[in-house]
C-alpha cells in the first residue's frame, strides 16, 4: 500500500468512527432535545408545528401540587438513600475486595443483584415482605416512607458496590503500609489515605446511586402509600389523563438537575475515570 | 544513632522457611546491605524489621528496645518501598510531612523540617507539586524525604534503584550514601544486585534460601567467601569438580592434576574468576598451573574480553583478557596456554548450589 492510500484509509476510518459516536449520541439527545423543545409549546396538545412558545407549562409545574409534592418526596429519597446506601455499600465493598473469607464471590454477587432483577420483580416481592412483616411484627410497614427508603437504598447499593469496588481493584497496597511505617495506625491510615484515595469513586457512586432513586418508578410503584408520590409515579399518573407540555416542562427540569449535578461532580472528580 | 540487632530471628510460612535463624548487629551509622537472589528471604527480613511480618521465633531489637512484637507504626524505622509508595493524592511537602503529623509536631516544627528534608533531597522547589507531575528520580527523592523527615532510628531501603533507568541508577546510589554517611543513618538496604551492594554498603549481608551464608565486607566476600554460592553470587565464580587427593593437588573429573592451596583429601569443587587467569601462546612459567587448552568461543565486552577455553573434555575455563589495543587477541579455535598460581583457586565442599556465572 502506498502512503497516501494508507493515509487515505485511515482517514475513512476515522470518519467512520465519528459517525458512529455521532449516530449513537444523536439515538441518545434526540428525545431530549424534542421533550426540550415540546416544553415550550404554547398550544396544549402537542402538535407541529407549534403554533407559538411560552413559559406557561413551567408555570403551571408549581400549581400541580402532585408534581412538587413528588419532587420533595424523590429528592429526601434520594438524598437518604444514598447516604444510607455509602454508609453501608463502602463498608461492604472494603469487605469484599480486601478479606478472605468462605462465601466472599457469592456475597460480591448477591451486594450487585438487585441491579439485575426488574424492578418490577423487586417491587412485587418487597410488597409480599412488608404485607408479611406487617402482619407479623403488627406495625404498619406497607405505604410507610421508611419502607419506600428501604426499598431504594437497595437499589443504590449495588452502584455503590460496583464503583467503589473498582476504584479499590486497582489499589497499590503498600501506600497503606507507607502510612503504618510512618507512624499511622489502621483507623487513622483508612480516613488519611485508604478513604482520600477512593473518594472519586465514592463521589461517582453516590452521583449514580442518587440518579438511580431518583428515577425509580418500577419498584417505587410497588411500595408507595395513599398520598405519598414519588415525582416519576406523578409524572406516570398526570400522564394517564392528560398529555399537555407539562411533562416535558417537569422533564426538562429533571434533566437539568441530573445534568448539574454531574457538572458539579466533574468539577471535584473525573468521573469518566472511575466508571 | 540507634543500633538495630537481629537475634536469631526466623519466618515460616507452613512448611517453608521464608527467614531461617538470621542474627545480625548493625551498628550506628552502618549501612548493611542483604544481598541475594529473589525468593533468598532479604525483603521479608527487612518487612521483620519494619513490623509489617512477625517474626516465627527470635527477637528484633532497634534502638536497645525490644520491638519483636510491636506494629509498624509503633516503631520508628522509615521506610523506602521499591515501588515508593507515596500518598497520591497529597503534595510532595503533605507527603514529607505525614509521619511528622503523626507524631503530633508543632506546625511550625514541622514545616521546618519538611523543608530541611527537602532540601536534603534537592527538591524544595517542587513541594507544592502532586506525585504524579513528577519523574520517576524525584519520586524516589521525595519517598526518601518522607523516611527521613521522621529521623528514624534506621533508615529501611527496599530495592530503592530498581524502577530507575540505569544511568540515573549510578549517581543516586552515590547520592543516597553521601547522604547516609553526612547524616550518620542506620541504614539496611535489600538489593539483588551485586554491583549496587557493592558499591554502597559498609557490610554485605549474603543471603540464600532464607538463611545468612556470609556476613563481611566487599572483600571478604570476594577474596574468601564462605562458600561455593557466595563464590558464585558475588563476583563471577568457575568451579571446576573433582577431588583433592593431597594436600596441594587436586586431579578434575576430565584428569587435569592441579596444584592448589591446601585441602583436605576428597571430593571438592574448585573456584577460580576469569580475572585472575592468565592466558599466553605458550606454556606460562612461574605460575604453579599450567594447561594448554583450545579458544572455543570469545564475547568482546568492551574494556575486556571473556575467552572460553577447553581444558579437557569436561573442563573449560573463562579468562578475562583486558583490552590494551594492539594486542593480538587470541581467535577461536587457536591452540593457548592458561595460568594461574594455586593461591587464585579455592576448595569448596562438592554439591550446594549451582554457580550463577
Amino acid at each position: 500500500m502506498t502512503s497516501s492510500a494508507l493515509l487515505d484509509s485511515r482517514r475513512v476510518g476515522r470518519w467512520a468512527l465519528n459517525g458512529a459516536a455521532g449516530l449513537a449520541l444523536a439515538v441518545i439527545l434526540t428525545p431530549l432535545v424534542f421533550v426540550t423543545w415540546l416544553a415550550f409549546f404554547r398550544q396544549e396538545i402537542p402538535s407541529f408545528p407549534p403554533e407559538g412558545y411560552s413559559l406557561r407549562w413551567f408555570a403551571a409545574i408549581a400549581d400541580e401540587k402532585k408534581f412538587v409534592d413528588g419532587f420533595s418526596l424523590s429528592l429526601q429519597l434520594g438524598v437518604m438513600a444514598t447516604l444510607i446506601g455509602l454508609a453501608l455499600g463502602v463498608p461492604a465493598a472494603l469487605c469484599v475486595v480486601r478479606f478472605r473469607f468462605p462465601g466472599r464471590e457469592a456475597l460480591g454477587s448477591l451486594l450487585l443483584l438487585p441491579l439485575m432483577v426488574p424492578g418490577v420483580v423487586l417491587g412485587t416481592s418487597m410488597y409480599v415482605f412488608h404485607v408479611e412483616a406487617e402482619n407479623a411484627l403488627d406495625v404498619d410497614v406497607l405505604g410507610t416512607f421508611w419502607a419506600l427508603l428501604a426499598g431504594h437504598v437497595i437499589i443504590v447499593i449495588p452502584w455503590v458496590v460496583r464503583l467503589v469496588m473498582a476504584s479499590l481493584a486497582g489499589f497499590d497496597r503498600t501506600i497503606e503500609e507507607a502510612a503504618h511505617n510512618l507512624g499511622a495506625n489502621p483507623v487513622t491510615t483508612f480516613f488519611r489515605v485508604t478513604l482520600p484515595m477512593i473518594r472519586p469513586g465514592i463521589v461517582a457512586a453516590g452521583l449514580f446511586g442518587f440518579v438511580t432513586s431518583f428515577g425509580n418508578l418500577e419498584m417505587s410503584l410497588f411500595l408507595v402509600g395513599p398520598g405519598r408520590t414519588t415525582l416519576p409515579i406523578a409524572i406516570l399518573q398526570y400522564l394517564e389523563w392528560r398529555i399537555d407540555p407539562t411533562i416535558a416542562a417537569v422533564s426538562v427540569l429533571q434533566i437539568l438537575l441530573i445534568g448539574g449535578a454531574m457538572l458539579v461532580t466533574d468539577r471535584f472528580v473525573k468521573i469518566s475515570r472511575v466508571v | 544513632m540507634a543500633r538495630l540487632r537481629l537475634d536469631h530471628v526466623s519466618k515460616r510460612y507452613g512448611d517453608f522457611h521464608a527467614v531461617r535463624d538470621v542474627t545480625l548487629d548493625v551498628a550506628d551509622g552502618e549501612f548493611v546491605v542483604l544481598l541475594g537472589p529473589s525468593g533468598c528471604g532479604k525483603t521479608t527480613t527487612l518487612r521483620m524489621i519494619a513490623g509489617f511480618i512477625t517474626p516465627t521465633a527470635g527477637g528484633v531489637h532497634l534502638a536497645d528496645r525490644e520491638v519483636t512484637g510491636l506494629p509498624p507504626w509503633k516503631r520508628n524505622a522509615g521506610m523506602v518501598f521499591q515501588s515508593y509508595a507515596l500518598f497520591p493524592h497529597l503534595s510532595v511537602a503533605q507527603n514529607v510531612a505525614f509521619g511528622l503529623e503523626m507524631r503530633r509536631l508543632a506546625k511550625a516544627d514541622i514545616t521546618t523540617r519538611v523543608a530541611e528534608a527537602l532540601k536534603l533531597v534537592r527538591l524544595d522547589h517542587l513541594a507544592g507539586r502532586l506525585p504524579r507531575q513528577l519523574s520517576g528520580g524525584q519520586q524516589q527523592r521525595v519517598a526518601l524525604a518522607r523516611a527521613l523527615a521522621i529521623r528514624p532510628d534506621v533508615l529501611l531501603l527496599d530495592e530503592p534503584l530498581s524502577n530507575l533507568d540505569a544511568k540515573l541508577r549510578q549517581e543516586v546510589r552515590v547520592e543516597i550514601r553521601e547522604l547516609q554517611r553526612q547524616l550518620g543513618l542506620t541504614t539496611v538496604m535489600v538489593t539483588h544486585d551485586q554491583e549496587e551492594a557493592l558499591t554502597m554498603a559498609d557490610r554485605l549481608v549474603v543471603m540464600n534460601e532464607g538463611s545468612v551464608r556470609q556476613i563481611g565486607g566487599q572483600r571478604d566476600l570476594y577474596e574468601r567467601p564462605a562458600d561455593r554460592f557466595v563464590a558464585g553470587f558475588v563476583g563471577r565464580g568457575m568451579f571446576l569438580t573433582g577431588r583433592v587427593e593431597a594436600p596441594g593437588r587436586f586431579r578434575t573429573e576430565g584428569g587435569l592434576a592441579l596444584a592448589c592451596d591446601g585441602g583436605a583429601s576428597g571430593p571438592a569443587v574448585l573456584a577460580l574468576r576469569p580475572e585472575r587467569l592468565e592466558i599466553g601462546p605458550a606454556p606460562l612459567s612461574g605460575l604453579d598451573n599450567s594447561l594448554p587448552g583450545t579458544v572455543e568461543f570469545i564475547s568482546y565486552l568492551g574494556a575486556a574480553s571473556d575467552v572460553h577455553v577447553r581444558l579437557s573434555p569436561s573442563d573449560r575455563v573463562i579468562v578475562q583478557v583486558a583490552n590494551r589495543g594492539g594486542d593480538a587477541a587470541p581467535e577461536i579455535g587457536a591452540t593457548v596456554h592458561v595460568g594461574w598460581p594455586a593461591t587464585a583457586g579455592r576448595l569448596f565442599a562438592p554439591g550446594g548450589d549451582p554457580p550463577s556465572l
